[in-house]
């Protein structure tokens, strides 16, 4: 789950640089920027269960 | 470029690293105050040391030798390629050039310190001395090097404007250089360690663990307000090339926003609980000087107050967010005051700031790209450092110490060993 976290963190900055790359339109990156950001966000939220999660298995 | 009055500010920088250590140990308990001064103090020394053998090659300066690739067409400058062990800098050269590179690493020394210091709030009363030295190495060494380079060594973000036709990526006082790097690192480290004994019942509800000195967290923030002075103003000038009536403004922006964090808490804790809460205050103000960092050469005094008001509800919220709902146990606050606050810092910058050039869209597409690769790529190369660094040398204390307290297990003897009775002393276990 903390790796799948990581790989989502990563995966949602790749897209960032993508949508710089690829798009030109201030609309269309900001829109992909917004998206990765969202994979981040996803990211974290799943980081933070995850370590929720084990401390409650070791309790 | 006034270099003189950057090295002056320069000197006051240690005042925002002391003033940070204060905090930090009067909001942990009695019994680990002592570890909590000798930590900050480790930090600070690790960082720096390895900062300069090898940090300060990769975090470079503007023209110097760089790493870099080509993809999509566009150059991509990433990582500083100058001598280790800081040999390329000559402090007997009197050209412009040399003296700036020596400023800018100056800066950069006092810079990494501050940072390092940051995490040990989330670790507080648990982290051990040993792993401590080596997260602090690991975050002067790699982590605050890549992201300084990337956005004050001219890296890519700063050159986001010539490469992409946005605008570059800015932060004047290195809200996200040093405050968010660091609170990602204590929120890394608050995951790892886990919570402190006590903090949470079976049931996952969190008991409060007062800290054991608020005059001495009152004090720090005095501290760090002079230190952020330094910093803001010493970074406007060598980093933005701000004038001495710009670095006027910096001292005044710096100040307001502060106040308004400090005065936001303030009322917003005796809305709910019907008292001031002097450590939420406290968290207020620090929160106020970390987002008005970013933009203080290029905000009104107008928008310093609404960016630290701002600063200072959402800090006080978030802390409750976090030890609440998410389960994170942060003594300090470091995550909510340092980490959320600068990226609420870096937007403001976009949504407030008065740019020569640019549009305000592009300004703040900029600024979200910046807050990305913090998020995406700096976040998992610290946690996955940590982890790596916890498994050689586990971060946590064992339970036995916890009780005993940081003082006496890992230094052999309290803080104020004639002054302090602990309440739960003859309580059996």
């Amino acid at each position: 789950m903390k790796l799948v976290a990581c790989v989502l963190l990563l995966s949602g900055f790749f897209i960032v640089l993508a949508a710089l790359v690829v798009l030109t339109s201030l609309g269309q990156r900001s829109a992909f920027v917004g998206a990765g950001f969202g994979v981040e966000f996803l990211g974290l939220c799943l980081l933070t269960q995850a370590y929720r999660t084990h401390r409650k298995e070791h309790r | 470029m006034n270099l003189e009055l950057s090295l002056f500010s320069m000197m006051l920088i240690p005042f925002a690293a002391a003033g940070l250590a204060l905090i930090h140990q009067g909001l942990g308990r009695s019994r680990s105050a002592a570890h909590a001064m000798l930590a900050s103090l480790c930090a600070l020394a690790v960082s720096s040391i390895v900062f300069v053998l090898f940090g300060a090659s990769w975090a470079g300066s503007t023209g110097a030798a760089i790493h870099s690739f080509a993809a999509g067409g566009v150059h991509w400058d990433w990582l500083g390629a100058a001598p280790f062990f800081a040999r390329g800098l000559n402090y007997d050269a009197s050209d412009a050039a040399s003296l700036s590179r020596s400023l800018v690493l100056c800066l950069e020394l006092l810079a990494v310190g501050v940072a390092a210091i940051i995490p040990l709030s989330a670790g507080a009363d648990r982290w051990r001395l040993g792993p401590i030295c080596l997260s602090s190495a690991l975050l002067g060494g790699v982590i605050f090097p890549v992201f300084a380079h990337w956005v004050w060594g001219a890296g890519w973000l700063a050159q986001l404007g010539a490469n992409f036709g946005i605008s570059n990526f800015i932060d004047v006082g290195g809200a996200g250089v040093i405050q968010v790097v660091g609170g990602l690192a204590a929120l890394s480290v608050a995951w790892i360690a886990g919570p402190r004994r006590g903090k949470y019942s079976e049931d996952g509800i969190p008991a409060a663990i007062p800290g054991h000195n608020i005059v001495l967290v009152l004090f720090g923030c005095l501290l760090a307000l002079v230190g952020w002075i330094g910093l803001d103003s010493a970074a406007s000038i060598l980093f933005y090339g701000a004038g001495l009536q710009q670095i006027v403004g910096v001292v005044i922006n710096a100040l307001l926003t502060a106040s308004a964090g400090c005065l936001a808490a303030l009322v917003v804790t005796r809305a709910r609980y019907h008292k001031p809460d002097a450590s939420l205050s406290s968290n207020g103000w620090i929160a106020g000087l970390v987002a008005g960092s970013a933009s203080c050469a290029m905000i009104s005094a107008e928008s310093a107050i609404v960016i630290g008001v701002i600063a200072g509800v959402l800090s006080t919220y978030l802390i409750e967010i976090f030890e609440l709902h998410l389960r994170v146990d942060d003594p300090g606050g470091a995550v909510s005051v340092h980490a959320l606050a600068g990226i609420w810092g870096l937007l403001a910058l976009g949504l407030f700031g008065h740019f020569p050039e640019g549009t305000r869209g592009g300004h703040l597409l900029a600024q979200m790209v910046g807050i990305c690769a913090l998020l995406g790529f700096i976040l998992p190369l610290i946690h996955g450092g940590n982890l790596l660094l916890n498994r050689w040398s586990t971060y946590r204390v064992d339970d036995d110490g916890h009780w005993h307290g940081m003082d006496v297990r890992e230094l052999g003897a309290g803080a104020y060993p004639e002054f302090v009775i602990h309440a739960d002393e003859f309580v059996p276990r």
